[in-house]
């Protein structure tokens, strides 16, 4: 009776084939399919940021799109951010010099924002850096630390590359 | 909050989008989703049918055509908002762009997208009320052009038929040189405005006004062009006086109501709005002059 269709997806650099509901976000095919609970659902409307995930590269919210429009797609998720199991991203890395997590609920949301920010823009301003993560809420209000972190990162990733 | 049930569909042409359009009764076109897809958490909207667009080439795109640039239905915000060519002929779009939700949902969202969902406050609608766009429409067996100024019909409706679909946008160029601005006021970034001002003006040599594009977002069921501000304008030097006293003209606007605002506030922010963008705009132009309203 329902609508469902055989999908493969790579996540994090692994291929993943399943057959889903087509009305099935990819949000939900994440967690419940692939089991990487790492990215959270908050809103399930596209506000408050939490489920956003890397789309080829590009940061989308992963509730507001059907597991079947990333079909033959590339995904990267918040557990495939750190080069291995031993070392910390960069910017994982400054969130967690820099108090850039409380509770922990929007940090998978802010770290792949902030991934893509910080790609599209190395050396940013605070103020830049507010506005990049002002489609992420964070309910321990803990902004200031997460701001810190950004800039701290963008200094580390800059000196990584030499540039 | 997860969608309902429907079958999907994901045509490989436009040809076939349009020929499911034309057989389904209650099908829905899933553009960048950014709108629709809560819509479908929400239940807000129940498709029998979902048609996504994704999959169809050579649905985006920006091309210079003559004196106009023309978007695919399907070009993502993002898109626009790094395009060089905007950002050098259409520099009102860039400045407003930017204002478009977030950078997450700019990587998805798409112009035709946000031309469908029609929403008071959009940005696009707004600049491309301002722009005098025409809209390309097809249905099966055929396309039609739709002049901005004809293509809402009313709230978040515009006038194009349940079997039609947008597949361009034709958004004409103003002369090099001329002044732009785009200015709004929302609660936080990316918000949806409560109230914007798109403003385009042509200064002569002379510094006096030609030509005049002014249009207020978010203030009626549609992007509204203000002709009582846009001819008060027209031979007039630039001067904060001018600016000043026009603006107040957007006072009169038939105002929305709703929870965010009451109407005398959104047309006290047309005004002050408008002044500024005026003053920006006439400040932008080859040949205005600087207009400092402090």
């Amino acid at each position: 009776m329902s609508d469902r269709r055989i999908i493969s997806v790579s996540i994090n650099g692994e291929s993943y084939e399943r057959e889903v509901e087509t009305r099935l976000t990819l949000a939900d095919f994440i967690r419940h399919e692939v089991l990487l609970t790492g990215t959270h659902v908050g809103c399930e409307h596209g506000v408050c940021g939490a489920c956003t995930i890397l789309l080829n590269g590009r940061t989308a919210r992963s509730c507001l799109m059907l597991a079947v429009q990333a079909n033959g797609q590339e995904i990267t998720t918040v557990e495939g951010i750190a080069p291995n199991d031993d070392e910390l991203h960069p910017l994982q890395q400054a969130f967690q010099d820099n108090h850039g997590l409380q509770c922990g609920f929007c940090t998978p949301g802010m770290l792949t924002t902030l991934i893509e920010f910080l790609d599209d823009n190395p050396d940013p301003t605070e103020q830049e850096v507010r506005e990049a993560i002002s489609g992420n809420l964070c309910r321990c209000t803990g902004y200031q630390g997460i701001v810190a972190a950004a800039l701290d990162a963008a200094k580390r990733l800059q000196g990584a590359t030499g540039a | 909050m997860k969608p309902p049930p429907f079958t999907y569909h994901d045509p490989r042409s436009i040809e076939d989008a349009v020929g499911l359009l034309a057989e389904k009764d209650n099908a829905k076109l899933l553009a960048g989703g950014q709108s629709l897809m809560p819509m479908l958490n929400f239940r807000f909207v129940l498709p029998d049918d979902l048609i996504d667009l994704n999959l169809i080439d050579g649905l985006a795109g920006i091309r210079e055509a003559g004196d106009a640039l023309v978007f695919g239905g399907m070009t993502r915000q993002r898109d626009i908002e790094y395009s060089d060519l905007v950002a050098k002929r259409i520099p009102l779009m860039k400045e407003a762009i930017l204002n478009v939700g977030h950078r997450q949902t700019r990587n998805r969202g798409t112009y035709g997208g946000s031309m469908s969902h029609l929403d008071p406050s959009a940005e696009l609608p707004t600049v491309s009320m301002a722009l005098d766009a025409i809209v390309t429409v097809q249905k099966k067996g055929g396309k039609r052009d739709i002049a901005m100024a004809d293509f809402p019909m009313g709230y978040m409706m515009p006038s194009f038929e349940l079997d039609e679909m947008v597949t361009d946008i034709r958004v004409p160029l103003w002369p090099e040189g001329h002044g732009y601005a785009f200015v709004e006021f929302a609660r936080r970034h990316g918000d949806f405005a409560i109230t914007s001002s798109a403003v385009l003006l042509d200064v002569d040599s002379g510094g006096k006004i030609t030509r005049a594009s002014v249009t207020v977002g978010g203030v009626g069921p549609s992007p509204l062009r203000v002709a009582a501000v846009e001819t008060g304008l027209a031979g007039e030097t630039g001067s904060v006086e001018l600016f000043t006293k026009i603006a107040e003209k957007c006072r009169e606007i038939d105002a929305m109501e709703d929870v965010y605002a009451p109407a005398w506030y959104r047309q006290h922010l047309a005004a002050v709005l408008t002044r500024r963008a005026l003053a920006k705009a006439y400040s932008r132009a080859a040949n205005g002059t600087e207009i400092n309203l402090r």
